[in-house]
């Protein structure tokens, strides 16, 4: 097994391939305590289809890059999302679903008019469920992974004080002068990067978990948010590792792989959090 | 000039008015209960004191080197917060978040100010105890902190025994009128009229019938003894 393992890992397209994984995995994590504790659990299911969306009209306008589009589509979604969560007359999750199929629709309709590709539903499935298109990933493509995501840790850590008092109290930080206005901004672009990186690994229909997974298993260990963000994204980034290693040994798919990784680390969490608590 | 002057303020949401021409004034060192029966915008005029929602009509200025950042806050618990995996310390700390501006980390002043908090209201023990699992009276302990690392001078406070049992519920009256001793001037929304009455220096009577001024007048104001008579009936019932 090692030794598959180790002739694997001298090809240089799995050497990115865990790289890029890991990075995202990291990445998706760090926000992901942010809008669990707010309610915006569905919000990475939402705007990944809403991606898909976005993918399907560069596709039909022929785009070469289709990130051009797709980046700002998602992130306009982004924010709307996350500023209609207040005070809206539609409520935070009603929106996130509206938006969410509505897309999802639009994306598959357009593709169906005007495609031109043989394998049509092999092209939904693979923006769906994640492609391998993981492993095709080029030297670009992952310096771009690793700009962004040196960006969003940066990011993080920098507003990190403002992102919790923002996310404890909106309310409370906007009466003592916190620009929350801003800092929810910056939390939904962030997620809307995050989401259209994390597309290429595990598609869109499992993004959430990437988001979600990691931010509760380690809600169940500790109670201090410090603590919750360091675990969630330490724990974010074994799985992720671990998963990408288990596919590429059982040729199973990369994302669901990563996310069944995810679900049985939280299982063993809640367990540890049982035991802990009672002990 | 006083700290607070509210002239002739429509208070509501999407440009209807729940409540009109509210005058009042807040001097350093007042404590203020503001009554009234439910929905008649006593929440509305809190969020529109903090800036959170802007006035229809009328002005709120302030006075005596005041800001309207530096009002601190202790609004009613959300659901978010129930189960938020923070320490009492991150929260206490998070009060600063005002002060520190575009700074990315809390300073040692800062820190200094939330320990300073903490062991005013007595909780400094439980600084690295999770929020969630303290009791009601602990976690309003421990906004009541954040609230003060935001002001030196003012405290806005929403129901702050709304889920209290009774023991709790003096405490925290007791702890708030020290506060208020300390010359921190105290606004306070409330339904409990007997506490208001009794710790209250001023009243602000919204709904139905207006009235401000001291609470020695209000007893004997008819906004004051028709409230005093609906709420008699009410605990008979």
């Amino acid at each position: 097994m090692m030794e598959k393992l180790a002739l694997y890992m001298s090809y240089s397209f799995v050497r990115y391939a865990v790289i890029v994984g890991v990075l995202i995995a990291l990445c998706s994590s760090l926000l992901g305590v942010t809008l669990v504790l707010k309610r915006f659990s569905y919000i990475g299911d939402g705007l990944s289809h809403v991606a898909f969306g976005a993918i399907a009209i560069a596709t039909v306008l022929k785009l070469t890059n289709n990130m051009v589009l797709v980046l700002p589509v998602t992130a306009v979604c982004a924010v709307l999302l996350l500023r209609t969560g207040q005070n809206a007359k539609i409520r935070g999750d009603a929106s996130i679903a509206m938006i969410s199929v509505g897309s999802l629709a639009f994306g598959y309709l357009l593709m169906n008019i005007s495609s031109t590709s043989s394998n049509l539903s092999g092209d939904v499935c693979s923006t769906l469920f994640g492609s391998m298109s993981i492993l095709t990933l080029s030297k670009e493509d992952v310096w771009l992974c690793l700009v962004l995501s040196i960006f969003v840790i940066i990011v993080f850590i920098l507003f990190y004080n403002k992102i919790f008092a923002v996310t404890f109290d909106e309310n409370f930080a906007r009466a003592t002068g916190t620009n929350a206005g801003a800092y929810n901004l910056l939390i939904a672009v962030i997620i809307a990067v995050i989401i259209v990186l994390a597309m290429n690994l595990v598609g869109s229909l499992l993004i959430s978990a990437l988001v979600i997974f990691p931010a509760l298993s380690s809600m169940r260990l500790f109670g201090s948010f410090r603590k919750v963000t360091v675990c969630s994204a330490l724990l974010s980034v074994i799985c992720a590792f671990t998963g990408i290693i288990l596919s590429i040994l059982a040729s199973t798919p990369v994302g669901s792989t990563i996310v069944a990784v995810d679900v049985v680390a939280f299982g063993c969490c809640c367990l540890i959090g049982k035991v802990k608590r009672s002990a | 000039m006083s700290l607070i002057t509210v002239d002739r303020l429509s208070v509501g949401y999407d440009g209807v008015a729940v409540e009109k021409d509210i005058s009042f004034t807040v001097n350093k060192g007042d404590y203020l209960c503001i009554i009234g029966e439910n929905g008649s915008g006593k929440t509305t005029l809190m969020k529109t004191l903090l800036g959170l929602q802007d006035p229809l009509k009328g002005t709120i200025s302030v006075g005596e080197g005041l800001t309207r950042k530096e009002i601190g806050y202790l609004p009613q618990q959300t659901l978010v917060q129930k189960d938020f995996p923070a320490t009492v310390r991150e929260i206490v700390l998070s009060g600063c978040q005002g002060r520190s501006g575009l700074r990315p980390f809390y300073n040692k002043r800062e820190k200094a100010l939330a320990w300073e908090n903490m062991e005013r209201l007595g909780i400094a023990g439980l600084a690295d105890r999770c929020y969630r699992e303290l009791s009601g009276g602990q976690q309003q302990r421990v906004l009541l902190a954040r609230a003060l690392c935001a002001t030196r001078k003012v405290i806005l406070l929403d129901e702050p025994v709304s889920g209290l049992d009774p023991k709790v519920t003096v405490e925290m009256y007791e702890l708030i009128r020290a506060l208020n001793k300390e010359g921190i001037t105290i606004m306070m929304i409330s339904h409990d009229i007997g506490a208001a009455l009794e710790y209250a220096s001023h009243i602000l009577h919204i709904g139905e019938n207006f009235f401000f001024g001291k609470k020695e007048d209000y007893l004997n104001s008819s906004a004051g003894k028709q409230f005093m008579m609906q709420q008699k009936g009410g605990d008979v019932q």
